[in-house]
């Protein structure tokens, strides 16, 4: 449904021009939950950026669901790291939710309706009437994706979405993702910079390389389900992958047994 | 939160210092130690002042230069406002048009009443152009500098839903700005206030708090009624504030309830 040909993006010119992005292909099928790893800077926010079309990129090209991007796409949501800026302080938390249905053209009561579903998802039934800086940040995080839920996209996109939450909070928020991504049948693109965290959600993980950025492995990730914070990251196999994708996000060499 | 004592304390301690120094002007009165017939008796004034707030004809003036404030006041915000969205959307109008700006706002306002006086006939249209004028500043200003503190992130979350230029203004850049607005226009209150009644005193014209101080000016007890408007001057000022700080309060506690969640 998404595909990413040969992007290459570049901030600036002549000699203090930084190449963010150094022709990136990649494929995402219907359903699928990609986590993009990689070493902070090394352009993973561009790309996604791109994606969304908040970014016109340098080169290559990306269609959506068959359509080239060059604006932003009518059935994409983006949830970002900084909940406490992405949220509209000014409304309430239901209001926050319902307000992107607008673009859909939903009246009042059926966006009311979709938000208090949406929130009654994410765990938040009795905070709608609530303001988002009321709410913890772990609460505020499931806002955003509550509001990107609600608007039923057909990709999701998260940039670091766990980045600014506490452990304990990351790992409830992990398991929402997939709880969400079963119900919904998703397709999500979440960026990390987290190598267990990418193994542990992802259904693959695709792996950059420093900037300019390319694709420097792509890993799919064969874990049984459903997935548990405990049983699952104690198995060999996903310990085996945090190890490959560790190697391959500092730069070094495969390891023999796993190229196979 | 932490530091600053309750409002109730706080306008217990206010009441204490206002009627502090009317003891101590008092006191300094029947002491001898200033002359009541060089400067009146602190009661004598808050006696006077009471009077007028019953005098029919004073109460014209205060009407009249309310009157003027408010006029002035409503078409600086009408104006400022749209002005400062234009100026802090297009920065190519801006740049051509800072210069201007710069120029015109260090000139005190006072300073443009005589052309006022010369441009306008109507000493009612008067005032208020002038009021308009000095206004203006800190709504425009505010506005601008509002618009400049939007979270990019905040537009950004709206164009990734796909929401267009004008949406994201409407529906991010106005709210966010709408504090700091209000903030402007505070100040505006109070700047249009003042140049309500010096345009009263410079010109004179047919009603206005000032122009009942230059008459009173004629009168035998002219120190105490002077006095006593003045006090009433000051009174309509520190209500208007309050009532401006209350609005604020009410209407933007998710700005205050941010910004003291972030000390």
């Amino acid at each position: 449904m998404l595909e990413i040909s040969n992007l290459t993006h570049t901030y600036g010119s002549g000699p203090g021009a930084h190449h963010a992005l150094g022709g990136i292909d990649l494929r995402v099928t219907q359903g699928e939950l990609v986590c993009i790893v990689g070493p902070s800077g090394c352009g993973k926010s561009t790309l996604l950026r791109s994606i969304a079309g908040l970014l016109k990129p340098t080169g290559g090209t990306i269609t959506l669901g068959g359509t080239p991007v060059d604006r932003t796409p009518d059935d994409l949501a983006v949830v970002f790291q900084d909940y406490s800026r992405s949220l509209f302080p000014w409304m309430s938390v239901a209001d926050n939710v319902a307000l992107p249905l607008r673009r859909k053209g939903m009246d009042r009561g059926r966006r009311r309706a979709a938000a208090e579903e949406a929130l009654e998802q994410v765990g938040l039934a009795g905070a709608s009437g609530k303001y988002p800086w009321q709410l913890s940040g772990g609460m505020q995080q499931r806002v955003s994706i509550a509001r990107a839920l609600a608007y039923r996209p057909s990709l999701m996109l998260m940039d670091e979405p766990f980045g600014s939450v506490d452990a304990q909070t990351r790992e409830d928020l992990e398991d929402l993702t997939l709880r969400v991504r079963n119900h919904h049948n998703m397709t999500i693109l979440l960026i990390t910079h987290d190598i267990d965290e990418s193994v542990y959600v992802g259904d693959r993980v695709v792996v950059l390389a420093k900037a300019p950025a390319t694709v420097v492995g792509d890993l799919r990730v064969d874990l049984p389900g459903p997935r548990d914070q405990i049983t699952t990251r104690e198995n060999p196999a996903f310990v085996h992958l945090r190890a490959e994708v560790g190697r391959l996000v500092r730069g070094m060499r495969s390891h023999p047994a796993a190229a196979s | 939160m932490t530091g600053r004592p309750p409002l109730s304390s706080r306008l217990l301690c206010g009441a204490a210092g206002v009627a502090g120094l009317f003891c101590v002007m008092e006191l300094a009165g029947r002491s001898g130690l200033i002359d009541p017939i060089v400067f009146p008796l602190a009661s004598t004034v808050v006696s006077r002042a009471a009077a007028l707030a019953a005098d029919g004809e004073f109460l014209a003036d205060v009407a009249s230069t309310l009157g003027a404030w408010a006029a002035g006041l409503l078409i600086a915000v009408l104006v400022a406002v749209p002005t400062g969205f234009l100026l802090g959307t297009l920065p190519r109008v801006e740049a051509a048009l800072r210069p201007v700006l710069e120029f015109l706002r260090p000139i005190p306002s006072v300073a443009l009443i005589p052309l006022a006086l010369l441009l306008f006939s109507d000493r009612f249209d008067m005032k208020v152009a002038v009021i308009v004028y000095a206004a203006w500043w800190p709504v425009l200003i505010n506005t601008m500098y509002g618009l400049k503190d939007v979270d990019p992130l905040a537009k950004e979350t709206l164009r990734s839903f796909g929401f267009g230029r004008m949406a994201v203004l409407w529906r991010v850049s106005l709210p966010s700005t709408a504090p700091f607005i209000a903030t402007g226009v505070r100040l505006a209150a109070a700047i249009a206030l003042i140049l309500a009644i010096s345009a009263e005193l410079l010109a004179g014209g047919a009603s206005g708090i000032g122009t009942f101080i230059i008459e009173a000016g004629g009168s035998p007890d002219a120190l105490e009624y002077i006095i006593a408007a003045t006090l009433w001057a000051g009174v309509i000022g520190v209500v208007s504030n309050g009532l401006f700080t209350l609005a604020e309060r009410r209407l933007f506690h998710w700005h205050l309830a941010r910004t003291e969640g972030a000390r």
